[in-house]
């Protein structure tokens, strides 16, 4: 069953179009979600909390519909806001425990869970003095803890590694990738970085300006492409040259030669040429796709045509549009 | 302190029980009683408003002090009037914390997190006048109550139509705790900003009574005693005080109450309008702060 089902899922504002026609299902796991600012993260995020009514279409959390059952998505899922949303002047026990009594735990396991949890994002001492008084990598650790204190089935977690150091990136990656795998909680994350969702997500749902760009497990967007990287550590271009005039499609990059692959001969031509020039081959292997690729305006390769837009997709830094002022 | 190592034991899930809406209403509840009180937050949220309590109690004790010292059963204060006489304290409790309630959380963005979780709009804002009201009702009944005490102590004659007078005077306070925490928390709930807020309501109570007075005033100089009465419903206390005297037989502490039951009646009626209205317009201010 999939944890996030939509159809046709639109949201328009008087000014903008936040979400336009979007369907798309995912399956437990970590998904990422990403798009420029104002591609329609945050906005979709509140239409699946049951918050926001859309203007059009349905869509399914855990199997529960947004429209009619709103209620009983919010007690299975937790939320952790792209912005700051803790009170400074309480510790971060009190403000969790509380948030942990708002979802019906009753106060003894509100008080158990939100200890667990402040432990298991990695806030020990510091979680008694107010919060007003904490970095950012802590603040964000507590927004995270507030999602989590109840033990939902999902969270959506809107922009985590923002405004951190790539320190703390890094731990808060890990965080999400534990999430997933050792809490076995599914995580909806957003991001605009690209490539922080590689290193965690299961599967990458991209947007842009409220359409659906691609939705794919990310071995389809890192899958092996079509083309060898051979590194050789001297008279690169006698190798390209003699393999040029074998007919084989070869250019220079870098210190390295990109090769297509025709088929198996390509290997052994290569094999061949180095052996017969007696160069010294430091390296040869297939080329990975990266998710980038997919914002890049002429793909190395040809993309499966699945579900691409049909306007050419653009960068996600240099995507303004019209939708930049989606409003949250 | 206990010294402690820290053992991986690992995500445990939570399986135990989950508690429905009434247990929830009544967890917000309680914490913005506790809110309102500056529980739960550092020492110096507390000490306003419990200064203020104890500034609400000393006319009490001492009211009780001077009968039980002078025999004088008069010199007790009148419980209706306690809210009228001490209504000046009563708006500064009001203005330094209905933004606690009100408008702290949207301050901060805390707002969103409710409502993505089971919590109710409606729930929400109840919780909130509610909250408010109890601790207003706490700072006016609890002197009150203190008097009445202190003249059973002192021995007070006539003890039967003291029952009732505090009786009628504890309705009152209700009235007086649910219609000022209804106009503070509106109030607080557009000025985001916490010393606006705190000035706000100020400006709102002390601008209403000066108007209402000077009207009052002058009406009363050209003798028009009814005029000057149903001014009196344009200003909160003056307002609640108009249905203890009209409706709850107290005498009047204000300077003029309009005539008859029905002066009681519409008084009644424009509290009510003010506490639905204004648990109306927090819903929707609240429903707002929750998607943003």
């Amino acid at each position: 069953m999939p944890i996030i089902a939509t159809q046709g899922l639109t949201m328009r504002f008087p000014r903008v179009t936040a979400l336009d026609d979007l369907s798309v299902a995912v399956e437990p796991g970590v998904v990422g979600l990403v798009g420029a600012n104002g591609a329609g993260k945050s906005t979709l995020i509140k239409i699946l909390l049951g918050l926001l009514p859309p203007s059009a279409g349905t869509a399914t959390v855990l199997g529960l519909d947004i429209a009619r059952e709103g209620v009983r998505i919010r007690e299975s899922v937790g939320f952790m806001p792209e912005y700051d949303c803790l009170p400074p002047d309480v510790s971060a026990t009190e403000f969790v425990v509380h948030m942990a009594r708002m979802c019906g735990l009753p106060p003894t396991a509100a008080r158990e869970r939100a200890a667990d949890t402040l432990r298991h994002v990695g806030l020990y001492e510091e979680r008694y003095r107010p919060i007003g008084g904490y970095s950012t990598g802590m603040r964000q650790r507590v927004k995270l803890a507030q999602a989590l204190v109840h033990d939902p089935k999902l969270v959506f977690l809107d922009e985590p590694t923002n405004g951190l150091d790539p320190a703390g990136r890094d731990e808060m990656l890990d965080l999400i990738r534990r999430i997933g795998a050792e809490f076995g909680i599914s995580v909806l994350v957003t991001s605009h970085l690209l490539g922080e969702l590689e290193r965690v997500c299961d599967h990458v749902v991209i947007i842009d300006g409220g359409k659906l760009l691609r939705s794919q497990a990310v071995e389809a967007y890192t899958a092996a492409s079509g083309v060898l990287t051979v590194e050789v550590d001297e008279g690169r271009d006698d190798l390209g040259r003699r393999l040029h005039d074998q007919g084989v499609s070869v250019r220079p990059e870098g210190r390295f030669l990109v090769i297509d692959i025709a088929g198996e001969t390509t290997y052994d031509l290569i094999r061949d040429g180095v052996a017969d020039l007696g160069l010294r081959l430091i390296r040869m292997e297939q080329r990975r796709h990266h998710i980038e690729e997919v914002f890049q305006a002429e793909p190395p390769q040809p993309q499966p045509p699945a579900t691409q837009a049909p306007q050419a997709p653009q960068a996600p830094q240099a995507a303004p549009g019209p939708q930049q002022g989606a409003p949250r | 302190m206990t010294t402690s190592t820290i053992h991986d034991i690992g995500y445990r899930h939570y399986d135990g029980r989950r508690n429905g809406r009434a247990y929830v209403l009544r967890s917000l509840y309680v914490h913005n009683v506790r809110a309102a009180f500056g529980l739960g937050r550092p020492a110096r949220a507390k000490v306003m408003p419990f200064l203020l309590a104890a500034i609400m109690l000393l006319p009490a004790a001492g009211s009780v002090a001077v009968v039980a010292v002078t025999d004088q059963a008069d010199a007790l204060m009148r419980y209706s009037s306690y809210a009228t006489v001490l209504q000046v304290i009563i708006a500064i409790f009001l203005a330094t914390q209905a933004p606690v309630l009100a408008s702290r959380e949207l301050r901060f963005h805390v707002v969103p997190l409710y409502f993505s979780r089971p919590v109710g709009h409606l729930d929400f804002v109840l919780a909130k006048v509610a909250a408010m009201t109890t601790a207003l009702f706490a700072l006016i009944a609890v002197p009150v109550t203190v008097l009445y005490v202190g003249g059973l102590v002192t021995k007070v004659p006539d003890s039967t139509a003291q029952l009732g007078r505090y009786l009628a005077a504890l309705v009152g306070c209700a009235l007086f705790a649910v219609v000022l925490a209804s106009i503070g928390m509106v109030v607080a709930a557009f000025t985001p900003r916490r010393g606006f807020g705190v000035a706000a309501v100020i400006a709102v109570f002390m601008l209403s009574s000066t108007f209402v007075l000077i009207i009052q005033g002058i009406a009363e100089a050209r003798t028009n005693f009814t005029l000057s009465g149903w001014v009196g419903l344009f200003a909160p206390f003056n307002l609640v005080d108009i249905v203890q005297v009209r409706l709850l037989g107290a005498e009047k502490s204000a300077v003029q109450v309009p005539p008859g039951v029905g002066g009681g009646v519409v008084a009644l009626a424009l509290c009510a309008a003010i506490v639905l209205g204004s648990i109306a317009v927090l819903y929707r201010r609240f429903r707002k702060a929750g998607l943003s």
